[in-house]
């Protein structure tokens, strides 16, 4: 493989994690946003769209059919996740609903090891999504492809959505100033709820994904996934969602450069490289990347 | 019309409100006076339903405004324009004049409105594509001012509008003001302007300690001694 190739293949790998990486923290930036609320529970909805999506395989019915069933799994529970454990701590303090999404993650974790028992179980993706396209001397991964082209969509979709439509206007509102929002009739809770459906449909589709490129699922398979997600917002700067996503492309890039560059003898210690550049990052820019200066909240 | 009785607030252990007592008839244009931490923003708080009074009743047109959420007074044609401006910096002026009507259905009135806040204030009109944040002080107020408008106010509640903003720019809020009274604009003006307030007021009410000390016409208020005192007395300490 010539060098030009080597460095193709890799920024395949980067775009395509950093893709996985941005669909997950634009859910957590938006919630962030308005509510100032770290949802670790956000990675667990990845969980529950998986496994709903492998239990309706088992019933015998078409991938496709699964992955409607999976992506519908994931926003309800994110949307149920809002109603129950959130909205009551509207207004409490930050550590308080961060306290809360713990809870929230170890209930529904520990509820997929009782319904699911702890070991993984093989997740059968349709052979399309497994194949392998060679390009010259390039191996590409159809899933690699599928998840850049598809997270490519949706963030045209979302830029769309929060630039053109009253609730997406309405989110960009109320992250920047709720009490404001709410002065001019903005229904808060209308704003909140589409930012945990959006942000959960996401995550589900990263969960099909991110199944189908591991072949299995297993009940803490979110937990990986939403601290790259925090990780990346945080590069980018919390709460802002151009943020989030080019700090999940540079967590992505950042990650496959390590991996490549690091002696066999370190690369299990690649995450420590990872946050290690994220100390150094937050030093020189505390905010983050695009992050702003502080805003007042209430 | 809106009736303020015994209305009481407190933040925690600190009151705000001692009992405050006011009317806004339709059509008025009401000045809210009164030294930096007398309640002026708090009371307006109380009618926007923000803060939750913990006694007294408030009421519009005969709704029971202590029960209602600030949506739902909104709904009510409650519009108020906040002290400190709070324009959404990241949006553009056009989208902070669409959510100013974000609840209103009337697609062609709302067209008409727009036409109106941007002939009000013409130099929004030329800045409709930047961002808020990028506004100076006084176009920020006057964002601020239309996107108040945008709600169809039927009850205007303006918390110091002219804070901190150049003397020229003071006047032309002041006019449009005076402007939105012939109008008809129903209007609770808090100020510490006290002259230029009191100048387009129909009457008026100063607060000390969280509570009414004075009320009556411009000229009456303008004339009393109390008035300078008023500015000069401390704010309410943390009496229960
Ligand atoms: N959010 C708050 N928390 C605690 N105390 C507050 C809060 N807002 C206002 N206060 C207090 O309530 C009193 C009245 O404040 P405010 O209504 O803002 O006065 P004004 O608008 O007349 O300057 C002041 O003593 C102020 O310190
Ligand atoms: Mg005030």
């Amino acid at each position: 493989m010539s060098a030009l190739e080597l460095l193709l293949q890799q920024l395949i790998n980067a775009v395509s994690i950093g893709s996985l990486y941005a669909l997950m923290a634009i859910g957590l930036a938006m919630v962030f946003g308005i509510l100032r609320l770290i949802n670790f529970a956000h990675g667990d909805l990845i969980m529950v769209g998986s496994y709903v999506a492998l239990l309706v395989m088992m019933l015998g019915l078409p991938f496709a059919v699964a992955a409607v069933a999976g992506l519908a799994a994931s926003t309800l529970a994110g949307l149920a996740m809002e109603r129950v454990a959130y909205r009551p701590l509207r207004g409490a303090h930050e550590i308080a609903m961060l306290l809360t999404s713990f809870s929230v993650t170890i209930f529904l974790e520990n509820l997929a090891i009782i319904l699911f028992r702890p070991t993984s179980r093989p997740f059968p993706a349709p052979s399309v999504l497994r194949s392998v396209i060679i390009l010259g001397k390039l191996q590409v991964a159809g899933l690699d492809l599928i998840a850049i082209a598809v997270a490519a969509l949706l963030l045209v979709a979302l830029t769309v959505f929060v630039r053109s439509t009253n609730v997406g206007i309405a989110m960009r509102a109320a992250s920047q100033d709720l009490l404001a929002a709410r002065l001019m009739g903005i229904n808060v809770n209308r704003v909140v709820a589409a930012a945990f459906a959006i942000g959960s449909l996401l995550a589900g589709v990263v969960g099909l994904l991110w199944s189908a490129r591991v072949g299995k699922v297993d009940p803490l398979m979110g937990f990986n996934p939403v601290l790259k997600a925090f990780v990346a917002s945080v590069i980018g700067g919390l709460g802002s969602l151009p943020g989030a996503v080019l700090g999940a492309y540079v967590l992505g890039g950042l990650e496959i450069l390590l991996q490549g560059l690091l002696p066999s003898t370190l690369t299990p210690y690649r995450d420590a490289f990872v946050f290690t550049a994220l100390i150094a990052l937050l030093l020189l820019r505390p905010n983050g990347i695009l992050g702003g200066t502080e805003r007042e909240k209430i | 019309m809106l009736k303020l009785e015994a209305v009481e607030v407190a933040y925690g252990h600190i009151v705000a409100l001692t009992g405050v007592s006011l009317r806004v008839l339709d059509g008025e244009l009401v000045a809210l006076l009164g030294a930096n931490g007398a309640g002026k923003s708090t009371t307006l708080m109380s009618i926007s339903g923000i803060v939750r009074p913990r006694g007294g009743t408030l009421e519009y047109n005969g709704a029971d405004l202590s029960r209602a959420s600030p949506l739902d007074i909104v709904g009510l044609g409650v519009i108020q324009c906040p002290e400190g401006r709070r324009i959404f910096g990241g949006l553009t002026v056009l989208e902070n004049l669409r959510m100013g009507a974000i609840r209103r259905r009337d697609a062609g009135a709302v067209r008409r409105d727009l036409d109106w806040v941007l002939s009000l204030f013409p130099v929004l009109g030329q800045r409709r594509h930047q961002s808020g944040a990028t506004l100076s002080g006084g176009e920020q107020q006057m964002l601020a001012m239309a996107r108040a408008l945008m709600g169809s106010p039927r009850l205007l509640l303006l918390d110091e509008p002219s804070l901190g903003l150049a003397p020229i720019v003071v006047q032309a809020i002041f006019q449009v003001i005076g402007e939105l009274h012939r109008r008809g604009v129903t209007i609770l003006l808090v100020e510490q302007n006290v002259r230029q307030a009191l100048a387009v007021a129909d009457r008026g009410y100063v607060l000390a300690t969280g509570r009414v000390i004075l009320e009556g016409s411009g000229a009456r208020l303008l004339s009393h001694p109390e008035l300078e005192q008023a500015y000069l007395s401390a704010a309410p300490g943390d009496r229960r």
